[in-house]
């Protein structure tokens, strides 16, 4: 028999080792929570990259898309759906766009954050391109269109006619200033 | 006997050190658990001193005792004051007492370790304390802290809130694997596994829980860290992440958390019923079993918090019948309970006492839990002071009686003195009595609406309310009573036999009372 101190060490080796990999797996959380959203379309994260391939487009079916924009806590800009709905056939390309405005006197970073409902239509809402993707810095009062192409999947179940696209726009500016602060803070002048 | 074998036996059983160094640096196991149990003690009486606040200002309508902003850290600091100050410790304190007694081993496996775990509390809790003095006040968040009020909306006293958590974190991951050690390698020989008494089984579960969530709650409270302090955003929708991902992280923690709180209660009330029913447990190996499928379960019911969130209908409904399923478990466990005093020569001391509130009362709050399980009444319940009722109905009558019931059923073999019965029966009426009145009416009020965590309410939930606050002053000031048993019983007392109790089970009872400083040295032979 291996004397007890061995067998100890090893068994507390194990336990901490244990308690290490769950502090790992509280953080892996994190992704695994999104690719979950992800797979079943719950949460109303939508797809990022639209499908590259073409898709026939079922002409005998519309779905009524709405558009819907939303200004988060206290962001002073103006923002605004360019058209509040439209009616798409599954499968077609449509383009439409937001309007933002900066009324403030300084310069300011924005992130529109989108949302579908009903949750179950957010996989098969397809954005080729969406000014949601980047950050949108605008100057004091300037003002910018920000285009919209999305496509909707003609797999869309057939009990959905409506779907609602939400977009919250928030103010990030603080946080880009944080991180560039942090950039000059640690950026060092050599000789 | 001559002079040589005096000197001798006296080396080799030396007592404690003297002063106040002896508790500093102590790595006995029965004066860590000693110091474990003090502190719980000091936490009960100062969360109960927040619990009698938050009572005092609902004891009517309207707002006048004190601020809403200091209500909502008072509710705060009640929360995590009891459930990592209070109930945890006084687990942990049992468990350094009685584990290596139950088990025969000579002391806990990793003693050092043992006295740094303990060590680390007061240090985490003058911390979170001190919070309430720091300006912008302490954390006003709830005990659950869900961001992005505890990240944006938070005090700047977060910060010193976060570290508190990860140092009772610590201290809880290094006691738990202390116990896993000393169960799994310092029983002695003839101790298998279903041999062992049913407090260490429920430990040893326990202690594997705290491993795997522990770590967990870390996590979160750095994900918070990140939030507040490095632009990071994992609960902030502006950068793409998601407040719902805080609850389910939190709570993914949070579940197994309140089973660490109720299994090794659990534990306490099977050692105890057996003596006073004067029967063997029944179902000894069911009991083992339900305990751990209750651990098990408790990693896969965790949105049964969240409900209200928006989660799917697959997933509402997964986690209503995944929570449905514990109470087969549990019921198992009540079952035998009652089995085990069917046709037993019962006797009511106050052990028992506690013990049999305990069945009951505990019984009460799984029902209310089961009511709080069903999904679509729990659009209903959610946030209303039912779920309070709920939650105090298992946590007191049921986690804290089951340590009072416990540190009754030990004081005589910690000591060597009995305690006084009539003023334990006093004591337990008392609070019983106390704690009914207190979170009884608080299902009504809940039922007919009344929200938690706001410090006034409608004029039609006044009555209740009155009698609920009447309820925790007479439970709060009935611990006094309790305070003054304890040090009577340490300070003299009918003296205790080897056996406190009739025939008692375990090997903790072979050891004269009070238990030397240094108990089995040699391994004890179990049959």
């Amino acid at each position: 028999m291996e004397p007890l101190k061995v067998k100890n060490r090893r068994l507390v080796g194990r336990l901490a080792l244990s308690a290490a990999l769950m502090f790992g797996f509280g953080f892996a959380l994190v992704p695994l929570y999104d690719v979950f959203c992800e797979i079943t379309g719950l949460n109303g994260k939508v797809t990022r990259n639209g499908p590259v391939s073409e898709m026939a487009i079922d002409e005998a079916r519309s779905v009524r898309v709405q558009m819907i924009a939303v200004n988060n806590e206290s962001m002073p800009w103006a923002f605004r759906a360019d058209s509040s709905e439209l009616v798409v056939h599954p499968g077609q390309d449509q383009l439409t766009s937001y309007h933002a405005f900066n009324p403030t006197g300084r310069w300011m970073v924005a992130q529109a954050i989108p949302s579908v409902s009903p949750s179950e239509a957010a996989q098969y809402l397809h954005k080729v391109n969406c000014f949601c993707f980047e950050q949108q810095p605008l100057q004091a009062q300037e003002g910018r269109e920000m285009p919209l192409l999305f496509v909707i999947d003609p797999a869309l179940p057939a009990h959905i006619q409506t779907i609602t696209l939400s977009y919250t726009l928030f103010d990030i500016t603080p946080a880009q200033r944080t991180a560039m602060n942090l950039q000059q803070a640690t950026r060092r002048t050599t000789l | 006997m001559n002079t040589l074998t005096r000197t001798i036996e006296h080396t080799e059983q030396h007592g404690p050190a003297e002063g106040l160094s002896r508790w500093f640096f102590t790595t006995n196991h029965k004066d860590i658990g000693t110091l474990y149990l003090w502190f719980s003690f000091a936490m009960f009486l100062t969360g109960g001193c927040m619990a009698l606040m938050i009572r005092a200002e609902l004891f009517q309508p309207g707002l006048q005792l004190i601020e809403p902003g200091f209500f909502n850290q008072m509710t705060t600091m009640h929360g995590l004051i009891m459930v990592f100050g209070a109930v945890m410790p006084a687990f942990v304190g049992l468990a350094n007492w009685m584990l290596p007694l139950m088990v025969g081993a000579p002391d806990m496996a990793l003693p050092r370790m043992n006295n740094w775990s303990f060590w680390i509390l007061p240090f985490a809790f003058a911390m979170m304390l001190s919070t309430l003095f720091m300006e912008g006040g302490g954390p006003n968040f709830g005990w659950t802290f869900y961001a992005p009020l505890s990240t944006t909306y938070a005090p700047p006293s977060v910060t010193f809130f976060i570290f508190a958590v990860h140092m009772m974190g610590i201290s809880s991951i290094m006691g738990a694997i202390n116990v896993v050690v000393t169960i799994l390698n310092m029983r002695a020989p003839g101790m298998t596994m279903m041999k062992l008494p049913l407090f260490v089984w429920t430990w040893l579960i326990t202690a594997f829980l705290l491993i795997a969530v522990m770590p967990v709650l870390a996590g979160v409270v750095t994900m918070m860290l990140m939030d507040i302090h490095f632009g990071t955003s994992f609960f902030n929708a502006a950068g793409g992440g998601d407040p719902v991902l805080f609850q389910h992280v939190f709570w993914f923690f949070g579940h197994p958390e309140v089973y660490i709180m109720i299994l090794p209660a659990f534990g306490i009330v099977s050692e105890i019923i057996p003596t006073f029913a004067r029967k063997r447990l029944f179902g000894y190996a069911s009991m083992v079993y339900a305990t751990a499928s209750i651990a098990f379960l408790s990693f896969i019911v965790w949105a049964h918090h969240m409900f209200t969130v928006g989660i799917p209908l697959m997933g509402e409904l997964f986690f209503m019948f995944a929570t449905m399923l514990i109470a087969v478990p549990t019921g198992v466990k009540v079952f035998n309970w009652v089995a085990t005093m069917f046709r037993g020569s019962m006797t009511f001391e106050t052990p028992m006492l506690f013990a049999l509130a305990f069945v009951v009362l505990f019984t009460i709050g799984g029902f209310s839990g089961l009511m709080l399980a069903i999904a679509p009444a729990d659009f209903q319940y959610h946030d209303t002071y039912f779920v309070v009722a709920h939650f105090h109905y298992v946590l007191v009558p049921g986690a804290v009686f089951a340590i009072m019931a416990g540190v009754y059923y030990w004081l005589p073999k910690w000591t060597g003195h009995y305690y006084n019965e009539t003023l334990g029966k006093v004591h337990f009426w008392i609070s019983f009595i106390g704690v009914n009145l207190t979170f009884f009416p608080m299902h009504f009020i809940g039922l007919a609406g009344m929200p938690r965590r706001i410090p006034d309410y409608a004029l039609q939930f006044a009555d209740f309310n009155m009698v609920a606050s009447v309820g925790a002053f007479i439970f709060g000031f009935s611990q006094l009573i309790f305070l003054v048993l304890v040090i009577k019983t340490i300070r003299g007392g009918d003296r205790a036999p080897a056996q406190v109790w009739e025939h008692p089970q375990g090997l903790e009872w072979t050891l004269p009372s009070p238990a030397p400083y240094h108990s089995f040295v040699e391994p004890p032979e179990v049959k």
